[in-house]
């Protein structure tokens, strides 16, 4: 029985979900080996057995998938270990399905048995998966579920392995992005953030009140921003920007992952919602289980009355 | 060009967690309404049509039906009671068998499901047809053979690839504005065609067990009661522990 580990890293630099993914396979209580597409690098000083090393190569679905697999075939791991990251999600999936497995995404949780905990219902509920196949167990960890300063340190053997990365149907350009941020949430003290349960964009004014009166950044998670009620640029969560701020107010927020790993590491977290069973209350301090457009405006008027 | 949309019906988004089947509301899966709007809107721009594919009990209708009265042509419905017993491999089988029944240009999906999420079943999908994929897409443009779409990377970064066709996209939410039925549009619905498959199960290599309800890894204090008191005790935390008034 053994792990291997893929990490993920673009031009030398790890993403940081691999050593959060690396902390993960330590708790299984077998060897670890990882894999790297590119340069050894930092991965070179982590207590592995073997750090195996392919050649590298821009980003493809049906390259990595390629090379991935007869790795895998050489080493037969019992499992196969990824960070949840955008690419992993791209092709994980696909590497699984060729070597007739099946990849349990988004674990939060990991126990010796290989019992994998996943969340179902945007964070609602969780559930045990458990592997019933005899084919490599594929899983990938969720952004935050395990701290990457847990991973031992020492100096694996570094083995460099050919593979074949065949045809490569996708021709991918390079990244960019849209324009340049004039807004930097990450640079704010307090953030009032704000979700679907505000309902319509009339309704925004709440809570620009609410940040007015605290001296916040006003910031929202995806569907506001999705719905062009506030610039792209004030998104908060995966596909926008990661804050940790003294204070993060959530009104209206149900806090699903894609947000939660974007402000989670906030000093402390406050939230508003009307539903007591929503994530957000994971993860907050403080909260208020209400109705908003009640709870919102109180507020307000009680800071302003502390203040004066 | 001929587009299937491969369509999951899920329990309403405010659905109280663990609710028995008989309590649940059921709706489409929102990312996959934003793929079959992306599908309507490529339809309207380069003729062709729509097909809706979805695996379920017969309540799956609805979500169809649904579909259909937005504008798709025609509808498969692959009939299995028990999806939920299938891991994302069992799906994307049953949606391959029925796809390629079809011989589509085009297949989209959501990016992933609101109520399993494992954002899996297109990858799965493309690699059974033996097709192309690319995932979180916000933009499609066709160019003959072949399409250039845009891709979400993290940190607000994207990516333009180009895909030969026939391929599988899963769809990021919000990339376009969703339509609503017009009446028109139902009462055209329901004589448009749902074809019935019967879906073959194969034997899950992953199990998930019963929810449960996670556990807190903060204890969170919970001000409740009357708003006004309750924004009252919060403010006074913020003044007084938090120390930002």
């Amino acid at each position: 029985m053994s792990v291997l580990v893929v990490l993920e890293q673009t031009r030398g630099v790890y993403h940081r979900m691999s050593w959060e993914a690396l902390a993960a396979a330590f708790e299984l209580g077998l060897p670890v080996s990882a894999v790297v597409i590119g340069e050894p690098g930092e991965a070179a000083g982590k207590g592995l057995e073997r750090l195996y090393t392919l050649p590298a190569m821009d980003y493809s679905a049906d390259g990595y998938t390629a090379v991935l697999a007869q790795l895998i075939a050489r080493v037969q791991p019992s499992y196969v270990i990824f960070p949840h990251t955008y690419q992993v999600r791209d092709f994980a999936p696909k590497l699984a399905t060729r070597l007739g497995t099946v990849l349990v995404s988004d674990v939060v949780k990991l126990q010796a048995d290989g019992t994998a905990v996943r969340q179902h219902f945007q964070g609602k509920l969780n559930s045990d998966y458990r592997f019933t196949g005899s084919g490599p167990r594929f899983l990938s960890i969720q952004a935050g579920a395990y701290r990457a300063e847990t991973v031992p340190a020492g100096s694996p053997t570094v083995e460099p392995f050919a593979a074949d990365a065949g045809a490569v149907c996708a021709v991918s350009e390079a990244p960019f992005r849209e324009s340049s941020r004039a807004v930097d949430l990450t640079a704010a003290e307090i953030i009032v953030s704000v979700g679907r349960g505000i309902q319509e964009k009339e309704n925004l004014i709440l809570v620009e009140e609410l940040a007015a009166a605290l001296g916040a950044e006003l910031a929202a998670s995806r569907p506001i921003c999705d719905n062009g009620w506030l610039p792209m640029e004030r998104q908060v969560g995966s596909s926008g920007q990661t804050v940790a701020p003294k204070v993060y107010l959530a009104v209206g927020i149900s806090g699903a992952i894609q947000h939660l790993v974007g402000m989670k590491g906030s000093k402390s977290i406050i939230a508003i919602n009307k539903d007591p069973n929503a994530p957000i209350f994971e993860v907050a301090d403080y909260g208020i289980v209400g109705d908003l457009f009640e709870v919102v405006p109180a507020l307000t008027e009680a800071i302003l009355r502390l203040k004066s | 060009m001929k587009i299937a949309i491969a369509l999951k019906q899920v329990p309403a988004r405010d659905s109280a967690p663990g609710a028995a089947e008989s309590d649940l509301q059921f709706e489409i899966n929102e990312p996959d309404a934003y793929a079959l709007e992306a599908a309507l809107q490529l339809r309207e721009a380069q003729g062709g049509e729509v097909v809706v594919v979805s695996a379920g009990p017969a309540r799956v209708t609805t979500a169809i039906r649904e579909a259909l009265a937005k504008g798709a042509d025609r509808g498969v419905h692959i009939v299995v009671d028990n999806l939920h017993e299938l891991d994302a491999l069992g799906v994307a089988q049953l949606l391959r068998e029925a796809v390629a029944g079809e011989s589509p240009d085009l297949v989209l999906t959501g990016l992933q499901s609101d109520d399993l999420g494992s954002g899996q079943t297109g990858v799965i999908l493309a690699e059974l047809l033996g097709v192309a994929h690319a995932t979180l897409i916000m933009a499609i443009e066709v160019n003959g053979s072949s399409i250039l779409v845009k891709r979400e990377l993290e940190d607000g970064w994207f990516q333009h690839v180009t895909l030969p066709l026939p391929a599988v996209l899963t769809i990021q939410s919000g990339i376009n504005k969703l339509r609503y039925a017009t009446l028109m549009g139902i009462k055209k619905a329901k004589t448009k065609e749902i074809r019935e498959l019967a879906g073959t199960l194969t034997p899950a290599l992953v199990v998930a067990g019963p929810g449960y309800a996670p556990s807190r890894s903060k204890q969170s204090q919970i001000f409740d009661g009357d708003p006004e008191a309750a924004a009252q005790a919060l403010a006074e935390k913020l003044k007084y522990e938090v120390r930002v008034i």
